[in-house]
Formats: structure tokens, C-alpha cells, sequence
């Protein structure tokens, strides 16, 4: 155990040969780096192609949820006034977001394909209020959006009912 | 278990049992020390950057010798057991990686896994080598954040940044497979979350050409390092028997010269079918540890590629309509796939009633899960074994007749992380 002062100065080749290296950062706020495909992130709520909501406001998403962070309060649909496919629909439905801990098991209750987790990390807020998101906001397109790697690259193919529903 | 009989080049450091019995776990300052009026009682952590979470010490100290020690703990007590307790088995999955923040894969496992022995499950073997192929990616990934870390508090700032480099691309790879970096619940009950995403492989084997280079790197850098080298030899030393007293795994008990993984003493996963070798070091103190981990980095780096290579096709989880949700595509055509769907998620399956504990060997030393069902559709009984913990009691035996500099290198060495020790 008596290392030379020479023997230090090796480690100071790893980091001198660094210099000449292409860097491995980002400058993030400018530059995003595309996620996966599969990344979990703000949730998105649905519409069928002729406007109706895809949430029949049947309460399997707050089932499944390990964090109680949803609530859904349903109502029967009007004849005149139809706002889901369904008989039934959320007439409230809120995400606490600051609760949620993106596990999206939410997605994988919902029997209907509504409520999906979207790719949009960017979501913090000065205020928990703000962080409550409505039936509005998670039906909204999202303010912010990120880029997302090629599906076909880095996913498993759609399954067939997701691309003829 | 056989206690290795060949210290490296006769220069074992001391031999035999440094601890009195009962063992300890706290350090007492000698009487005659007490009498004196130089003791100086120092609160080290919890808030302090190198105790790795929130980890208060309390030392007692004579000049510069530690002689007075106890660690406390329970800053990050979160009750994440009773929690589970108070969940379904199936949403209680996302509760169990998020103890140990990093080696969230071996808790998830450890927690599916004895939930699959009480229901009596096999799993698909493409799930089995999928799981054994995320773990060791999860030790690489923690081994990382502890060298890093340790290397930091130690003042070497240059390893954590390259350290940092090779973890990213771990959790890139976590990213893209359980769709989040570190929490991924990519592990159910029969199985895996989803199948394995197109790509995956090529950017996996791209990750292991590049690690072992890494890790050369990264002891390019430390081993002649003189600074490094006299902050770890000879310091926080742990004989084997003492280890052995202490209920010590994983890293902390190989460095001290025992020749115990539960990976090749209880192979679990498709562990017999892979080749590796468990590093293990003769004379237990921080430098010998450090070796193990960057031994084992590698190793497991080997074990990745038998996996790429060996991974069999097929389901990726059981079909089990009573315990696994059914395929998505039928709840839109069958009724009987939709009422399983719903009856699952509301009020979760139910598992036979019993109890079980199963050991994985976590990046830490044997992380164990012991459940007990009462045949309800919630456990009734989870609790943790952690490594972690069962280091921090080793911490009083490491200090002993050494200086508060070496505390520093000597706990950060045992890499424990709170928030499993205090769960």
C-alpha cells in the first residue's frame, strides 16, 4: 500500500481524454429529449369519433387506483342531450394529479380505451389547486406536448381492435 | 456456506470476532472515557448530504477516535407495509419498488414472487428470463449510484459524473420497457406488465458492449488513486465470523470473505441456466467492498447478455383468467372476459390461505418478502426483510477504534438506502 503520486495522475487520462468526446448532456429546457412510446405521463380522456365521450363514468379507473387520487361522479345521459356512448356518464371526473403516482393501472382498468396516460411530463404547477384536473383539462389537448420516439421502433405493435374501433 | 480458507497473500488484517455477546448495535463509550469531560457528542445527519438519505448518527468522540456510537433511524418511516396491508394484492404491486428507490426491479420480484408461490403459479419462461434480465440491469443500476455517491463523499467528484452516464441508459432502457424510469410495476402476478417492446434487445446489447469498457473506466480513474486508496484500505473493517453474527448480505458479507449469493445458493429466475461467478474479497474492509461491486457490475453485465441471447419467445404472462387480467382485445367482444375484468379490478383476486417467505438477493444482500393470506382479496400480513437495515447494524462493529473521517467511507461502504431500512 504505497501508491505513487504518478499512479494519481492515470485517473487524470480518463478525464483528459473526456475533452475530446462528444458530450452526453443536453441543454434540456431547449432541448427535449424524445421519450419512449410507452412513457407514462399526464393523463388524456377520449372521444369517439362523433364527439361523444368515450367515459361511461362507470368508476373502474378509481377502482383500480392505488392512490385514490380519481373521482368519478356518474349521470344518466339526457335523450337530447347526449354526452357519452354509454347509458351513463362522468358528470364529474377529477385526477389529483400531486396524488398520482403514474403506475397507470387507471389505463389498464379502463374497459373502454378512455382514459389513456399521454407522454407530457412538464406538469408542475404553483398551486395544488392547480393540480386537480378536470373532466375539461384531461379532455383538452395538452398545452405543452413532447416529443416521442417511433413506435414501430420501440413498441409493440398496436393489437388489432385498437386499430379498427 | 463455507467461509473462505485462503486470506489473499497472508495479510489478513485481523482475524476472529471484533464484537462482544450480546451483539451490538450501538457503540457504548467506555466508563472511564464518561468520567472525563472530553467526549464530545456530535449529531451527524439526518440531514447531512453523505448519509445517504435521512440517517442520523450519533457519535460520541474522544479527540478524533469514534468511540461512542448509534445510529437512528425512522425518518422515513412511510408504513408502506400496512399500506399494502390495506390494498388489494394487485394494487399493492406499485407499492413495493418504490421502498428501496433503487433497486425498485428485486422488490418487485421479491413481492410478485411470493404472491406466485402462495397462488401456485408457474410463470412463463419468457417472463422468467425477462425478469432476470431486468434485475441484473437493476444492479448494474444501483451499483452505479453507489459508486457514485460513495465516491463523491469521499471527494472523487469525477466518478459520479461518468457513473451517472452508464445509469441513464439503464433507466433508458427501464423507460422504454415498463414505459416509467424507475417505478415501472413492469412485474404482475403470472407474469409481465406488457410484452417486450421492439427494439429493446438492440438497444440492450448496445448498453452491454459498452459497460464492461465503463467499468474500467471507472477503476482507471479510482484503483491508483492515493487518495482513494487511503481512505478505503484498512477502514471499516468486518471479519467474516462478525458478518456472519450480523446477519450480513449481499456485498457487505462477500467482502468479508464469504462466499454466499442466494443466487447460486437458491437459484430462483433461470439463474442455473446462466454462467457467473460471485465475487468474493478476503479482508472486509471499504476497499474490498468497493471491489465486489465493481466485480459484480460486471458480472452482471454477464448475465444481461446470456440473457439477450437465451431469451425464449412465447406469452409473456399466464392465462389465468381468475388472477391475470384478461387480453384487452376480448373485453370488447366477450362478456365473460369483461366480468372477469371488472370483478378483478374491483375486488381483486383471492389467494389461498397460507403463508410464505421468499428471499431474492437484491443489490443489497437478501431482500426477503413474508406474506401471510387469510384467503382474502387482500394480504394480511406483508413485511420486508431489508438488507439495508440489517447493514446499518453493522455500523457499530465498522467504527470501532477508528476515526469520524473514516465513518464517512465506512457507512457509506455497507450502501444502505433509508427508505428500505425505515419502509
Amino acid at each position: 500500500m504505497s501508491p505513487q503520486p504518478v499512479d494519481t495522475l492515470k485517473g487524470f487520462a480518463v478525464t483528459f481524454r473526456q475533452l475530446f468526446n462528444k458530450p452526453i448532456t443536453v441543454q434540456y429546457p431547449e432541448y427535449v429529449r424524445p421519450v419512449y412510446p410507452r412513457f407514462r405521463g399526464r393523463h388524456r380522456l377520449h372521444l369517439h369519433e362523433n364527439g361523444l365521450e368515450k367515459c361511461v363514468g362507470c368508476s373502474l379507473c378509481a377502482a383500480a387506483c392505488p392512490a385514490d387520487c380519481i373521482r368519478v361522479v356518474a349521470a344518466e345521459n339526457e335523450p337530447d342531450n347526449r354526452v357519452s356512448a354509454g347509458e351513463r356518464y362522468a358528470r364529474i371526473y377529477e385526477i389529483n394529479m400531486s396524488r398520482c403516482i403514474f403506475c397507470g393501472y387507471c389505463e389498464l382498468a379502463c374497459p373502454f380505451d378512455a382514459i389513456t396516460l399521454g407522454n407530457e411530463f412538464e406538469i408542475s404547477e404553483y398551486s395544488r389547486d392547480d393540480l386537480i384536473y378536470t373532466k375539461d383539462v384531461l379532455l383538452a389537448e395538452p398545452i405543452k406536448t413532447v416529443p416521442v420516439a417511433s413506435k414501430e421502433e420501440f413498441d409493440t405493435p398496436d393489437p388489432y381492435y385498437k386499430l379498427h374501433s | 456456506m463455507a467461509v473462505a480458507s485462503e486470506r489473499s497473500s497472508g495479510e489478513a488484517i485481523y482475524e476472529g470476532s471484533r464484537i462482544p455477546s450480546p451483539i451490538p448495535s450501538v457503540l457504548l463509550v467506555p466508563e472511564e472515557l464518561r468520567l472525563g469531560e472530553d467526549i464530545l457528542e456530535v449529531n451527524f445527519g439526518p440531514n447531512h448530504p453523505s448519509t445517504h438519505g435521512v440517517l442520523r448518527l450519533v457519535v460520541e468522540l474522544d479527540g478524533e477516535t469514534v468511540v461512542g456510537l448509534r445510529a437512528v433511524i425512522g425518518y422515513l418511516h412511510t408504513g408502506f407495509e400496512k399500506s399494502m396491508e390495506s390494498k388489494t394484492w394487485w394494487k399493492a404491486i406499485p407499492y413495493a419498488p418504490r421502498m428501496d428507490y433503487l433497486s425498485f426491479q428485486a422488490n418487485e420480484l421479491a413481492f410478485v414472487m411470493a404472491i406466485e408461490k402462495l397462488l401456485g403459479i408457474e410463470v412463463p419462461p419468457k417472463a422468467t428470463w425477462m425478469r432476470m434480465l431486468l434485475c441484473e440491469l437493476n444492479r448494474v443500476h444501483s451499483h452505479l449510484v453507489w459508486l457514485g455517491t460513495s465516491a463523491l463523499e469521499l471527494g472523487a467528484i469525477s466518478p459520479f459524473w461518468y457513473t451517472f452516464r452508464e445509469r441513464d441508459r439503464v433507466l433508458d432502457l427501464f423507460e422504454m420497457v415498463g414505459g416509467v424510469r424507475m417505478h415501472t410495476r413492469y412485474f404482475q402476478v403470472g407474469g409481465l406488465a406488457e410484452d417486450i417492446p421492439r427494439g429493446f434487445f438492440d438497444e440492450c446489447r448496445k448498453f452491454v458492449e459498452v459497460m464492461p469498457g465503463a467499468v474500467d473506466q471507472y477503476e482507471q480513474l479510482l484503483d491508483q488513486n492515493e487518495i482513494w486508496l487511503r481512505r478505503t484500505k484498512g477502514v471499516g473493517l468486518l471479519s467474516a465470523e462478525d458478518a456472519l453474527a450480523l446477519g450480513q448480505s449481499g456485498p457487505v458479507l462477500r467482502g468479508s470473505g464469504v462466499d454466499w449469493d442466494l443466487r447460486r445458493a437458491a437459484p430462483y429466475l433461470a439463474y442455473d441456466q446462466v454462467e457467473f461467478d460471485v465475487p468474493v474479497k478476503q479482508n472486509g474492509d471499504v476497499w474490498d467492498r468497493y471491489k465486489v461491486h465493481m466485480d459484480e457490475m460486471r458480472e452482471s453485465t454477464r448475465i444481461v447478455d446470456q440473457a439477450l441471447e437465451g431469451m425464449p419467445g412465447g406469452p409473456w404472462i399466464v392465462d389465468d383468467r381468475k388472477v391475470v387480467l384478461p387480453p384487452r382485445e376480448e373485453l370488447h367482444t366477450s362478456m365473460e372476459s369483461l366480468i372477469h375484468h371488472f370483478k378483478l379490478v374491483t375486488e381483486g383476486f383471492r389467494v389461498p390461505e397460507g403463508e410464505v417467505y421468499l428471499a431474492v438477493e437484491s443489490p443489497r444482500g437478501e431482500f426477503g418478502c413474508y406474506l401471510c393470506s387469510d384467503g382474502g382479496p387482500k394480504p394480511w400480513r406483508v413485511r420486508f426483510r431489508a438488507p439495508s437495515f440489517v447493514a446499518l447494524e453493522a455500523t457499530a462493529t465498522l467504527m470501532r477504534e477508528s476515526l469520524i473521517a473514516d465513518m464517512i467511507a465506512a457507512v457509506g461502504s455497507l450502501d444502505t438506502v433509508m427508505g428500505e431500512c425505515d419502509r
